[in-house]
């Protein structure tokens, strides 16, 4: 079906000329459209948003790291929190034990957390996360020392009271002063900065910057012995991080010395099972959005072909005329499905708007990064042309096929 | 020949029965005749115009326009034939109300494909030729009833068609207006169109050349004026 460009003129024209004579019909007609328009984007919008929210804080964590712990990082109910609550600790032996007898592991790094404050002369900062680890942690953490080093297998050999801080701590203890080569105190010991870490932000509101690195030998010696180790993995590379996820479970099994009909009593932790229970949370927004949206509209797309009939009706008689001066029926069929485009393309352009304006303003007020870029245009254009051909199609047609006698005989 | 009708008949289904509104109409016209067709109503006059008008196709028998047998073309076909062989001109006008009277003119010229550029000083010449040259711009409700007549018969004209179809052109108007439009027929006729004139008024069927009667879908008489 071809169109010529003044015959499509000429149903702008109509369009235009028949929209402009029922202005406020028109408006009301397009506001299923625009409700739906604004729910589907915005919905959209969201998700883009939640999706480069999420991958930038998981980034963190590494693709390729395996972590063990003595808890799963998603608790899901109260049973399970109480089944886990009486796991024993994971202990320096156990992380040896894994650093000994892993073959597909490139690093292996233990972490154990406390928060203490540190002080540096009159400056003092609470709740500071105290991490003991080793060298290695560089690897599993991706933290590197923007100024000074990290501190080295001898300073963990020998317990040396080295540390390495976060940027925050460094920039609230020490203002304008270079930490590196100072000696500040960490729970009431004196420990000697060896190095500023990069800034890394924050990860689901938490900084990740207000910390201090030691070698968990110094750590165990000065806090106690009796809390439980993160054993930190990092895969050989990025194919073998299924095969270590299970050589760690048989480890570790052996390590704790669980029989053969006993459950795990450990967890093993990975940033791709983060990503599940996020992509089953956009799973049900995605639901939400193809429900309410299709809801709108179709009761949109339904409120413009109501529209479109009642049009067909009222012009009747004009269209006998066209016909019976030549206007062959897609000519009819056209101009009636350029007026229905037309109307649900005034409701995507405005539903656009106001859903540009809705974003720009979540934008402002929330911490939520609502992305919405070029696509939307595209959106739009797919929105207006699909539910104006579609809903218009029946309409038109209907238009199209009136014998040119009967409609110049209609009142 | 421009127009031969050959054993026309045309029959209709009305709920069970069927009508016959047409029972065998012969009828040949030639370029540049002036023809009024009359009969009372029921006659199968406005039958016999759709059919002339190709609104409409034949039960039976066959219709030449200008060399083509029009009798079994389709809807698409039969908008193309109208466009170019045929200029309405009807008892109420039909206008399009939104669109001024340089648009309404124009109409034809965008259905049959006519360029822009052209289809501008075709429309301005017929409107020029039945007197609205200051008019042009006015829409149908900003103009009096014989004036839009005259957009109408302009409309009619644009195309050059062959035949000039007019039902009842005058019966919407007063006598003096309906003599002014008469005087354009007299005018187009003499410039070398063919008009055919539907009426059941006499004193309008005087204008034409040729009057013919028809009685129950059949041609009473056929006698020149």
């Amino acid at each position: 079906m071809v169109i010529s460009w003044s015959e499509l003129g000429e149903g702008l024209r109509i369009a235009l000329n028949s929209l402009k004579a029922n202005r406020l019909r028109t408006v009301l007609t397009t506001l299923g459209i625009l409700i739906g328009v604004i729910v589907v984007t915005v919905i959209i919008a969201v998700i883009q948003g939640l999706n480069v929210y999420v991958s930038e804080e998981l980034s963190s964590l590494g693709t390729d790291n395996v972590y063990i712990s003595r808890y799963p990082w998603m608790i899901t109910s109260y049973e399970e929190w109480l089944r886990v609550s009486k796991r024993k600790r994971i202990t320096e032996n156990q992380f040896r034990f894994i650093q000994k007898h892993s073959r597909h592991a490139g690093v292996v790094v233990p972490e154990i957390v406390t928060r203490r404050t540190s002080r540096y002369r009159n400056e003092s900062l609470d709740r500071v996360q105290i991490i003991g680890t080793t060298e290695d942690y560089i690897a599993t953490s991706n933290s590197l020392p923007e100024m000074g080093r990290f501190f080295g297998e001898t300073d963990v050999g020998v317990r040396r009271a080295v540390c390495v801080i976060g940027r925050e701590v460094a920039d609230r203890l020490f203002r304008n002063e270079n930490p590196v080569g100072r000696r500040m105190k960490i729970g009431g010991h004196s420990f000697l900065v060896l190095g500023v870490l990069e800034k890394r932000g924050q990860m689901f509101g938490h900084s990740m910057d207000n910390n201090a690195i030691i070698p968990y030998s110094t750590f165990e010696k000065l806090f106690g012995r009796h809390r439980s180790f993160e054993i930190q993995v990092k895969a050989g590379g990025a194919e073998f991080v299924d095969a270590l996820r299970d050589e760690l479970e048989g480890l570790m099994r052996r390590a704790r010395g669980l029989g053969a009909g006993q459950e795990n009593d450990f967890s093993i932790n990975q940033q791709s099972q983060l990503m599940e229970v996020y992509n089953n949370l956009t799973r049900v927004l995605w639901i939400v959005l193809i429900g309410i949206g299709s809801i709108a509209l179709l009761v949109g797309g339904i409120g413009i072909m109501n529209i479109m009939l009642v049009s067909v009706t009222e012009r009747t008689r004009e269209i006998g005329v066209r016909k019976a001066i030549g206007a062959k029926r897609r000519i009819i069929l056209w101009q009636f499905l350029v007026e229905s485009m037309f109307i649900s393309g005034i409701g995507v352009t405005i539903g656009l708007l106001i859903s540009i304006g809705i974003a720009l303003f979540v934008k402002q007020v929330s911490p939520l990064p609502v992305h919405l870029s070029t696509w939307i245009i595209f959106l739009g254009i797919g929105f207006t042309v699909a539910i104006g051909m579609f809903f218009g199609l029946y309409p038109a047609s209907k238009a199209a096929r009136l014998d040119p006698i009967e409609a110049l005989r209609y009142e | 020949m421009l127009i031969e009708l050959q054993g026309i008949v045309k029959d209709y289904r009305l709920g069970l029965e069927i009508v016959h509104a047409l029972n065998g109409i012969d009828i040949r016209i030639d370029q540049n005749e002036y023809v009024a067709i009359m009969g009372p109503s029921g006659s199968g006059k406005s039958t016999l115009m759709n059919l002339i008008g190709c609104l409409d196709t034949p039960t039976e028998g066959t219709y030449f326009l200008n060399g083509s047998n029009v009798s079994h073309m389709d809807d698409d076909q039969l908008a193309e034939i109208r466009n170019r062989e045929i200029g309405f001109v009807f008892q109420n006008f039909n206008l399009l109300p939104r669109a001024s009277a340089l648009h309404n003119v124009e109409l034809p010229l965008i259905y049959n494909g006519t360029p822009a550029s052209q289809r501008r000083d075709l429309a301005e010449e017929a409107l020029i030729k039945v007197g609205l040259k200051d008019r042009m711009g006015h829409r149908p409700n900003e103009l009096s009833g014989g004036q839009r007549q005259r957009v109408a018969v302009a409309r009619a004209l644009v195309n050059k068609p062959s035949i000039i179809l007019a039902d009842e052109p005058t019966g919407n108007l007063d006598t003096r207006t309906g003599d002014e439009i008469m005087d354009l027929f007299e005018d187009l006729h003499d410039g070398g169109n063919t008009i055919i004139l539907v009426t059941h008024e006499e004193y309008i069927a005087e204008h034409s050349d040729r009057i013919i009667r028809l009685r129950d879908g059949r041609v009473e008489r056929d006698e020149s004026n």
